[in-house]
């Protein structure tokens, strides 16, 4: 288990990272997730010892990382790009991260090789002769034949296509939970990073914003910024009471007691729309200002009353029309911030 | 129907061109230079042929060609892997570690280049009167040519990956083994380069080994030249010392392979931090600034010895100042020539390697190893019995320095158009127009190498003496032949001026050399 207690780091002037405190599970994945320059690779470079923090701890298994060098924490680092060496064949790149040079090194090179779904035939081939995916793939072999106790992964399906990022992060998923080896994934995708994690650590500005499972953090985050950041969200000012909260769609279930003013919020799968009105509770009514087609469903982009912005919405209702009227039903409840926004 | 509307439409969209259109304009821009290059070759072989072989064995197989052949090698054995340990010192402690003034060291490093390397030999000859033979010539050629193997290193430790060197510790290795299994073997084309580069002017160079009273190949043959004329033995040691340079250069090749040096990915290298150096910072500035002190400071203090003892009469500026014109013209319009005629070859090197290739680097190459007077000779022999009006013209004296140069200009061209990225270029050639696609991508990111090259080959030219004085028009005085002409008389005092103004005519193309060396390593 890896656990870092308030550290921080600056360079000069510049703050990056501030009283930090994580805790990444054994053998779990947690995943960082955070705009570009909320310090998310610099904590991933104080872990794997590139950087000393200059405030608080950082421990491996409880024993203290402070004082030891990079290249005897055991902690594997896949940059984003891979990092392959180029003057180097892939057998050679994967060889080189064993620790000593086994008889059984050709066998695990090829058994590592299929475990990340590289056939043996490019043990040969240099990196330049590889496509990004490959380039992915080679790595993370490598980095598991180092057989690490922590794997660090810097945003390393940035660089690939929609569809192949998706493929990898599964493989990626599956290997590392079949070598049972705890990881740490930096990212700023969102909805990678809902995907991939066991564990989600938010981070804004150089702190941690909010951390948890990430369902917790994208139905109840403790911000309205952590909402935003994590995917579309609607928040509502509105008067609680009676376990109700009274906004502009209407009276909506909340999970607080009590009675005073707050946000509250929504997610847009929490909305359904309906081209006429069904029933009386939770309903509002809404202006279709577009729709894009999408396959099995639409997009449509609503105008509220009393809403500063629209709401895109997915929906099913193929019958709705550019300028139509419809009705919003709110299911589940909504969620109260903490703070007000 | 509509099908068959589609079908003729696409039949309809013209083809791109073929792709190999670019290499095959290439290929015969590299094998018209690289037959020129030949000339100096065909004439030794011509003069070999026509000597018979019982005056060749007589001529070559004599004790003096075995002592130059000893000294020559000596003389590359210590210097190359001594200048190639303490480039890669002095280059891993100004771009790696926190030694202080990191930036005027880099600047240190390459200033020795302004000080040309007769003059170095001049400086030392005053200074050390004593101090001659192999020591002397072995410690002047590392100080007037370190920057050679310098500049390629500190460049390419600039661009190299940080993600690499971090990833490798972060798989358990130390530093010192990440920087003999990761950086090291990335460093080889740059140590190759310029180790070549150092070992043709070794084999080449007279004026230095002359006054350092060391006998290479070169001075032998300018002596006898002198001497005798143009007779057989002048050009038989020419085609021993011919023999050498293709050694050399295949050693190179060899050496060199055939790795993948540009950076793999897409991103941007990210900036890395510097060692620490601690307890070794006082050793570190002690190493750098006593080759600050061997390399600079006892040539600046002969010159302003001689320049002060010499006084006012000295600066003869009837003679100075056209000396100064010429040169500044030549050197100017040499270098442009130069790196145009070395891009074709640079290109098809990294780009399209085979067997032709190779003949025609080597082609091209070689000539970079004989002295001056080798190239001169064997334009005089072509001009003369060929076409005389072309004798001592400034078109003859540029053509011998495209020759002399090609080599310099081919080695940081070949360099830099290795480290563009090939898939931009491929790329680009897919839209149709493989010149303009070529020219687009490559040619522009090698821009910053082309240039430090032109560089290089200007700094050649500015001090270059023997093919100038035998190829120039008639009237022409350039500052190295003034120089030259003062020193043999040891007039120390009257050859001043024109070392300085050498040196300082070398000042700017050694700032653009290091502009160029420092975007080469930014890009």
């Amino acid at each position: 288990m890896l656990q870092l207690v308030g550290v921080s780091k600056s360079y000069g002037d510049q703050q990056a990272v501030s009283d930090i405190g994580i805790v990444a599970p054994a053998g779990r994945r947690t995943v960082i997730v955070g705009p570009s320059g909320s310090g998310k690779t610099t904590l991933l470079r104080l872990i794997s010892g590139f950087e000393r923090p200059d405030d608080g701890s950082i421990t491996l298994d409880g024993q203290p990382l402070d004082s030891v060098p990079p290249h005897q924490r055991n902690i594997a680092y896949v940059a984003q790009e891979g990092a392959l060496f180029p003057h180097m064949s892939v057998a050679d790149n994967i060889g080189f991260a064993m620790p000593r040079r086994a008889t059984d090194c050709l066998a695990r090179i090829d058994d590592l090789l299929a475990r990340v779904g590289l056939p043996t035939s490019m043990k040969s081939r240099r990196p330049h002769e590889l496509s990004g995916g490959q380039q992915q793939r080679v790595a993370l072999a490598r980095a598991l034949a180092q057989q690490p106790a922590l794997m660090l992964l810097d945003e390393p399906f940035s660089a690939l296509d929609a569809g192949l990022r998706k493929n990898m992060r599964d493989m990626v998923e599956t290997v590392l939970r079949e070598a049972g080896i705890a990881s740490i994934l930096v990212t700023h995708d969102q909805s990678e990073a809902l995907a991939f994690a066991d564990h989600l650590v938010v981070m804004q500005a150089g702190r941690v914003a909010d951390a948890g499972p990430p369902q917790r953090l994208y139905d109840r985050p403790n911000t309205a910024a952590t909402a935003r950041f994590l995917g579309p969200a609607i928040i509502l000012d509105g008067d609680i009471r009676d376990g109700l909260a009274h906004t502009v769609l209407g009276a909506i279930r909340v999970d607080a007691t009590g009675s005073r003013r707050a946000s509250i919020l929504l997610r847009p799968e929490q909305l359904t729309v309906s081209p006429v009105q069904v029933g009386t509770s939770q309903i509002a009514e809404a202006t279709v200002l577009s729709r894009l087609y999408q396959g099995a469903s639409w997009r449509l982009k609503i105008a509220c009353p009393g809403l500063d912005q629209p709401i895109d919405i997915v929906t099913s209702a193929h019958h709705v029309a550019t300028a139509d009227t419809v009705h919003l039903r709110v299911d589940g409840e909504g969620h109260v911030l903490p703070e007000k926004t | 129907m509509t099908v068959t509307t589609d079908l003729q439409s696409i039949r309809a969209i013209p083809k791109p061109r073929a792709r190999w259109e670019g290499p095959s304009f290439i290929l015969c821009a590299a094998v018209v230079t690289g037959l020129l290059s030949l000339l100096p070759l065909a004439f030794v072989l011509y003069v070999a042929l026509t000597s018979g072989w019982q005056a060749i064995a007589d001529l070559v197989l004599r004790p003096k060609v075995g002592t130059l052949l000893l000294n020559t090698s000596a003389l590359l054995a210590i210097v190359l892997p001594v200048s190639a340990v303490l480039a890669l010192a002095f280059a891993w402690l100004i771009e790696r570690t926190d030694i202080p003034f990191a930036r005027f060291w880099s600047w240190i490093m390459v200033a020795p280049l302004a000080v040309p390397a007769f003059v170095h030999s001049y400086a030392w000859s005053a200074f050390a009167p004593r101090f001659h033979g192999l020591g002397a010539a072995v410690l002047v050629s590392i100080l007037a040519y370190l920057p050679f193997i310098y500049l390629p290193i500190a460049a390419q430790l600039r661009r190299l990956d940080p993600a690499l060197e971090e990833t490798a510790q972060s798989m358990g290795k130390s530093p010192p083994i990440v920087f003999l299994r990761v950086v090291l073997p990335q460093l080889r084309l740059a140590i190759m380069g310029g180790a070549l580069l150092i070992g043709l002017h070794l084999l080449a160079e007279y004026g230095l080994f002359v006054l350092t009273r060391f006998d290479t190949f070169a001075t032998v043959i300018v002596d006898q030249f002198q001497s005798v004329g143009n007779g057989p033995s002048t050009n038989l040691l020419g085609g021993v010392l011919v023999l050498l340079c293709l050694i050399l250069f295949g050693l190179e090749t060899r050496l060199r392979g055939r790795e993948r040096y540009a950076r793999v990915g897409a991103g941007a290298a990210r900036s890395r931090r510097r060692s620490t150096l601690g307890r070794w910072t006082w050793p570190a500035l002690t190493l750098c600034g006593s080759f600050a002190l061997l390399s600079l400071a006892v040539p600046a203090w002969t010159l302003l010895r001689w320049l002060a003892s010499g006084g006012a009469e000295i600066w003869r500026f009837d003679f100075i100042l056209p000396a100064l014109g010429q040169t500044a013209l030549l050197t100017l319009s040499g270098a442009a020539l130069t790196t145009m005629a070395a891009l074709p070859i640079a290109w098809l090197t990294v780009r399209a390697p085979s067997r032709l290739q190779k003949l025609l680097e080597a082609a091209h190459s070689y000539v970079g190893a004989l002295p001056g007077i080798i190239i001169a000779l064997a334009l005089v022999t072509v001009t003369v019995n060929v076409y005389l009006p072309l004798y001592q013209t400034v078109a003859i004296l540029l053509f011998a320095y495209v020759l002399m140069f090609l080599p310099r200009a081919l080695v940081g061209l070949r360099t830099s158009i290795a480290q563009a990225p090939v898939e931009l270029e491929r790329a680009a050639t897919s839209l149709g127009r493989p010149l303009s696609a070529i020219w687009h991508t490559t040619i522009r990111l090698a821009a910053p190498g082309a240039l430090a090259s032109a560089a290089l080959v200007g700094l050649g030219i500015t001090t270059e003496l023997t093919a100038t004085l035998m190829l120039a028009p008639n009237g022409t005085r350039t500052l190295a032949m003034r120089f030259w002409a003062h020193t043999s008389e040891l007039d120390l005092a009257m050859a001043a001026p024109y070392a300085l103004l050498m040196v300082l005519l070398s000042v700017p193309l050694v700032v653009l050399l290091h502009g160029g060396a420092d975007r080469m390593g930014q890009a």
